[in-house]
């Protein structure tokens, strides 16, 4: 016992809980994991710059870095105003729109896709007002960002809302006693206060864009060069049994993920500390 | 602490901005969220009644919704276990490691679906480390259905975990203690005093768990394969979609969003019920900040 230091407690069943969790989680997540980073470490680093350089593989990541990109902005704006009405004002159905925020986790990713290809299509409820405008909104890369946002909206909106409900009401008595305008105390008190779960949200949202899969694949119409994703490029170089190559184009997404959760991880910490200097 | 302050004129909104950002979410949510939703359900009835039984009954959609039921059945039970298991160990016990465990155990939701999936295609698969073996001993893993158990497990893990860790950290194990100190054993403590103080989170999670099961696509795309024999639910809606049949796709589709309702009905109720069992048992003098 000299690895897991743990502090005597006269409760039972630690050897056996945390050796169960040790075990599983090894079998089921570690394992498997690694296997994928061994594989693409045991690639000849050549090949691996080939295949992540290809035209068609570099396209699909421009494609779902920017439109990933974009999704999360449109939704740290509108994820703000939603979060904003439910937890500032009161209005006759707040509870029922509180509930379908999460709509897009609840909904398979699939029939999202589908639904949002059926509402955008030319002849859909949506695309016959947007075609004669000239927009093109399903199988174009408006499409896949209008798929990342539906996804991505969840994420802001769920990390903002305990962070403007913790804020101070005296805050904002105290900057509008000292003469602030309302729009002066958003800018200067507000919003720098709940920026970083503003930002949380925002890289929670993009993370998720960026392996999305379900709901981009039906409404992108995966046009080589145009509107494939790089999940897509995975599930392609797959099923032509090239599996180093798919290996190559996952551990790029992967890193790229884990990056993001890390920040995530690093915004959090920096959060509870700035929470015990006394906010 | 958020204390409800009465009058607060100075950050009060005006009428107007309160009208047009309360407009502004119902638009965005309604056009982005909730019309896709209608759609699913307006274009599966389009046919009428009877075509759409004829599309959710027809055999193929019958053996999709068989295995997804299979898959669902072995992957919640397996993940619910470990996440009793993983939450006792961690929020009852001081350990070194124990962050790096927790993050450890989210990992999956930082992994994307088609990568989930591919990691036991790298494994398993015919070019897989364990390819060969497999086939000498004539196993199927990859393009059968327990690739497509293993992937839904994997997607799924995380669920209940994550919801029970938190919600046993705030409940501490003072009544576990005293349990123990008046001769209870260690699996009555577990079954008369902590699962009736988890189970509204225990359900909650279950419940998320079970809605993903159901519902997951792109890791059991990747380890199904595209050959139609092991189709789920939301594998069969792509294929028939793809075969230009949408009133079948989106009648089967409909199952999955119903689902989706029952899951969004239930965690609302859950979300409820969970945060009063765990004002309950705290007493404000014994609440720890």
């Amino acid at each position: 016992m000299r690895l897991v230091l743990k502090q005597h407690s006269v409760l039972p069943g630690f050897g056996l809980t945390l050796g169960y969790t040790l075990l599983y989680l090894s079998l089921i997540v570690l394992i498997p994991l690694g296997a994928l980073f061994a594989r693409s470490a045991a690639m000849p680093v050549a090949d691996f710059w080939r295949t992540v350089t290809e035209p068609r593989v570099l396209a699909a990541y421009r494609l779902t870095f920017g439109a990933s990109l974009v999704g999360a902005t449109i939704n740290a704006v509108f994820g703000f105003i939603v979060a904003w009405s439910l937890v500032r004002y009161r209005f006759p159905g707040r509870k029922l729109l509180d509930s379908l925020v999460d709509l897009p986790f609840a909904l398979p990713t699939a029939v999202s896709g589908i639904a949002l290809t059926a509402i955008f299509a030319q002849t859909g409820w949506l695309g016959q007002y947007l075609e004669p405008l000239g927009i093109k909104a399903a199988f174009s890369q408006l499409g896949v960002t209008i798929a990342l946002t539906f996804i991505g909206l969840p994420f802001v909106v769920r990390t903002l809302q305990p962070a403007l409900e913790e804020l101070n009401a005296e805050i904002e008595e105290a900057a509008a006693s000292l003469g602030a305008s309302r729009w002066q105390t958003f800018w200067r008190v507000i919003l720098p206060t709940v920026s970083p779960a503003l930002l949380t949200g925002f890289a929670l949202a993009f993370a998720r864009a960026l392996g999305e899969y379900g709901s981009v694949v039906f409404i992108s119409g995966n046009m080589p060069l145009k509107t494939e994703i790089a999940s897509l490029m995975i599930i392609m170089k797959l099923d032509q049994y090239k599996y180093a190559e798919a290996t190559a184009i996952a551990a790029v997404m992967l890193v790229a993920s884990f990056a993001i959760l890390l920040a995530i991880n690093a915004l959090q910490w920096w959060i509870g500390r700035g929470r015990l200097k006394g906010i | 602490m958020a204390t409800p302050v009465k009058d607060r004129r100075a950050t009060n909104d005006p009428l107007w901005l309160r009208v047009l950002l309360v407009g502004i979410s119902v638009a965005f949510i309604g056009v982005l969220l909730v019309l896709p939703l209608v759609a699913v359900f307006v274009e599966a009835l389009r046919g009428g009644l009877a075509s759409y039984f004829a599309n959710i009954t027809h055999p193929a959609a019958l053996r999709a919704i068989r295995l997804t039921l299979l898959a669902a059945v072995i992957a919640v039970p397996l993940n619910l276990l470990f996440g009793v298991m993983a939450s006792w160990a961690i929020a009852k016990f001081e350990f070194r490691g124990k962050s790096l465990l927790i993050t450890l155990v989210d990992l999956p939701f930082a992994v994307s679906p088609v990568i989930s999936g591919l990691i036991y295609v790298l494994l398993f698969g015919m070019q897989g480390l364990f390819g060969k073996t497999l086939a000498a001993w004539d196993l199927e893993i990859i393009f059968a259905v327990p690739g497509v158990v293993l992937a839904t497990v994997f997607v799924t893990f995380p669920f209940v975990a994550r919801e029970l860790i938190p919600l046993m950290q705030e409940q501490g194990d003072e009544e576990e203690q005293a349990a123990l100190s008046l001769g209870a054993s260690g699996l009555q403590t577990f079954w008369r005093v902590t699962i009736p103080n988890i189970k509204w989170g225990l359900l909650y999670g279950v419940i998320l768990c079970n809605a993903r099961a159901m519902g997951e696509f792109g890791a059991v795309s990747v380890v199904a394969g595209h050959r139609g024999r092991t189709n789920t639910i939301p594998l069969h809606v792509e294929l028939l979609y793809n075969e230009f049949n949408a009133p079948a796709a989106f009648a089967v589709a409909s199952i999955l969003a119903l689902l989706g309702l029952v899951t969004l009905a239930a965690k609302t109720f859950l979300e409820w019920k969970v945060q009063s069992q765990l004002r309950e048992p705290l007493e404000p003098a014994t609440a720890e900040a």
